[in-house]
């Protein structure tokens, strides 16, 4: 038998196994997140902070530092400690509704003003916790509970792209999916370093909601096929 | 200072930001909305730097959503209120419409202090004790004042040595996890009931009050902030005409000064409750005074201001 390989160092072992939903991204996020922690060795300097939704579930995910805050507010909150602890490595980790939605204003205010902080925004275009409505990321036609013959009220957001007209040019924006974990993880460690560097980042991950989305697993990987159809991944 | 532009609390973040010039030590924000500002003071708070935010109106709703998340985590941010008038956008200088707001606004059960000033001497001591009270007893603290206050030209006295606050240290540290979510009712529960009890139990630590000519009165004149003020002023001169008048001036809004108050509201023969809105100071009086057999006499002027002249009027109309 194979040996599997350790969880990082910075989990926090008593909350495992974690709360997410089978099949469910968030995760694989966090994990790619916990190796890019315990690789860079930065374990001592990190405060990460959570959102409403099922970024919430992350709560007590790690042994670091954690906040959990109210719904899109992560974004004010995280700008606040990094001010008054600039020597601090500060994650705000939410949902595409946090950021996208009740919490734009916060994101694309950051994103003007280049706040140092590392933005995650896990994108599985519904609002996952509440049940599966639509989200501004939901695609068009996509059947939601809010949405029940299809949306057709507006065209899908797109998180980065919309951000990058506002953004700061050093601020760095990027989106990578959990399909391709690794490419994830060296996205994800850029949007470390651009902090570091004193810029600020946002990576959207493109993420599984099996629950939400209803779907047995070869429906979801096809699924998350038709996302990166729609969604474009890159830096931007 | 993390803080949004809102008529009357304007003053306060420009001259915060003028402040920033010369001083390298303070830092400000101007956020994008009184939300920001609310969380981003907790976000401050949580490393241990102790900071404020100014608002007031439909800014004061908008913060409240920190306010409550401050309140379940124990964040002593503090907030400076400059009430305009209620409802909704309405005026831009004066009223009392938001003692309700701010003393128990959210989804809570009102877990913070809250001091109402009466002048600038005020304004700037009880800012200042705001810090220390809030990082000593990590409940949000807030001064809620009025546009008069708040652009009112005037002499304070500053103090010329200021005491570190004490208590003051990173919230949000290594073996710290934080949450604002419950699974279970049992849960939360039991923390607003461990809440309550600590709250009731420091509360007369906290309690403040301005007590002026009250051994004798007859009349007990019951006013907050700069109407209290207003009939501070009239008290002696009432008593030349052989009224046997008094004030009691709550400082503290929440937790109300009810020790204080509970030593004389039974000794007198009437209670006028004045303020600049209706019913807002005497709901949180009658809650605490319940069954109290004195004459409650309730002069409710929402939105307007209270002048020495009509409060005289208005005493001598009860005898």
């Amino acid at each position: 038998m194979a040996d599997f390989p350790n969880f990082p160092n910075c989990y926090q072992i008593d909350s495992k196994p974690h709360k997410f939903c089978p099949g469910c991204g968030h995760p694989i996020v966090l994990k790619m997140l916990g190796q890019i922690i315990d690789e860079m060795k930065i374990a001592e300097k990190v405060i990460f902070m959570v959102d409403i939704g099922c970024s919430l579930l992350a709560w007590d995910f790690y042994d670091l530092p954690t906040t959990q805050t109210h719904h899109g507010r992560t974004i004010p909150t995280a700008v606040g400690f990094k001010m008054a602890a600039k020597g601090k490595i500060v994650v705000a980790y939410m949902g595409d509704g946090g950021a996208y939605a009740i919490g734009l204003q916060h994101a694309l205010s950051a994103c003007l003003r280049n706040s140092p902080i590392t933005t995650i925004v896990v994108n599985n275009t519904v609002y996952g916790m509440t049940g599966g409505q639509m989200a501004p990321t939901t695609m068009e036609k996509e059947v939601t509970t809010t949405t029940p013959g299809g949306k057709k009220e507006f065209i899908t957001l797109q998180g980065p792209e919309l951000l990058r007209q506002a953004a700061n040019r050093q601020a760095y924006l990027a989106r990578g999916t959990t399909d391709k974990p690794l490419v994830l993880k060296q996205l994800l460690k850029k949007g470390i370093e651009a902090q570091l560097k004193g810029n600020f980042a946002l990576v959207e991950v493109l993420s599984a909601c099996p629950t939400n989305w209803k779907t047995k697993a070869p429906e979801t990987i096809e699924r998350m096929k038709d996302l990166s159809m729609v969604f474009k991944e890159g830096e931007f | 200072m993390f803080g949004y532009p809102i008529t009357p609390s304007t003053e306060i973040l420009e001259t915060w930001a003028r402040f920033c010039l010369k001083d390298k030590s303070i830092s400000l924000l101007q956020t994008e909305d009184e939300m920001s500002a609310g969380f981003g003071v907790i976000g401050s708070c949580l490393a241990g730097v102790p900071a404020f935010t100014a608002t007031g109106g439909p800014g004061n709703i908008l913060m409240q959503d920190a306010v409550v998340m401050a309140e379940n985590l124990r964040i002593p941010m503090v907030g400076m209120i400059m009430q305009r008038g209620g409802m909704s956008t309405s005026t831009v200088i004066y009223s009392q419409e938001e003692v309700r707001l701010t003393c128990f606004g959210g989804n809570s059960e009102g877990f913070r202090i809250v001091y109402s000033t009466s002048n600038l001497q005020e304004l700037y001591d009880y800012t200042i004790k705001a810090f220390r009270v809030a990082w000593k007893y990590r409940w949000p603290t807030f001064i809620l004042a009025d546009g008069y206050q708040g652009k009112m030209v005037g002499e304070v006295e500053f103090n010329k040595i200021m005491d570190k606050i004490n208590n003051v240290s990173p919230i949000l540290k290594k073996g710290v996890n934080l949450r604002n979510c419950y699974n279970l009712e049992e849960e939360i529960n039991e923390k607003i009931t461990r809440f309550q009890e600590e709250y009731q139990t420091k509360r007369e630590e906290i309690e403040e009050a301005e007590e002026y000519e009250l051994s004798d009165a007859k009349t007990i004149i019951l006013a907050h902030g700069i109407v209290g003020a207003a009939a501070k002023v009239v008290v002696d001169e009432l008593r030349k005409q052989g009224l046997r008048v008094g004030l009691f001036r709550p400082i503290t809004l929440r937790p109300f000064p009810t020790k204080a108050a509970s030593q004389i509201m039974d000794q007198a023969e009437r209670i006028l409750i004045m303020e600049s809105a209706i019913g807002q100071l005497a709901e949180i009086f009658k809650s605490e005074f319940y069954g109290l057999q004195t004459t409650l006499i309730e002069i409710n002027k929402p939105a307007l201001g209270f002048t020495p002249e009509e409060i005289v009027k208005t005493v001598q109309s009860y005898g």
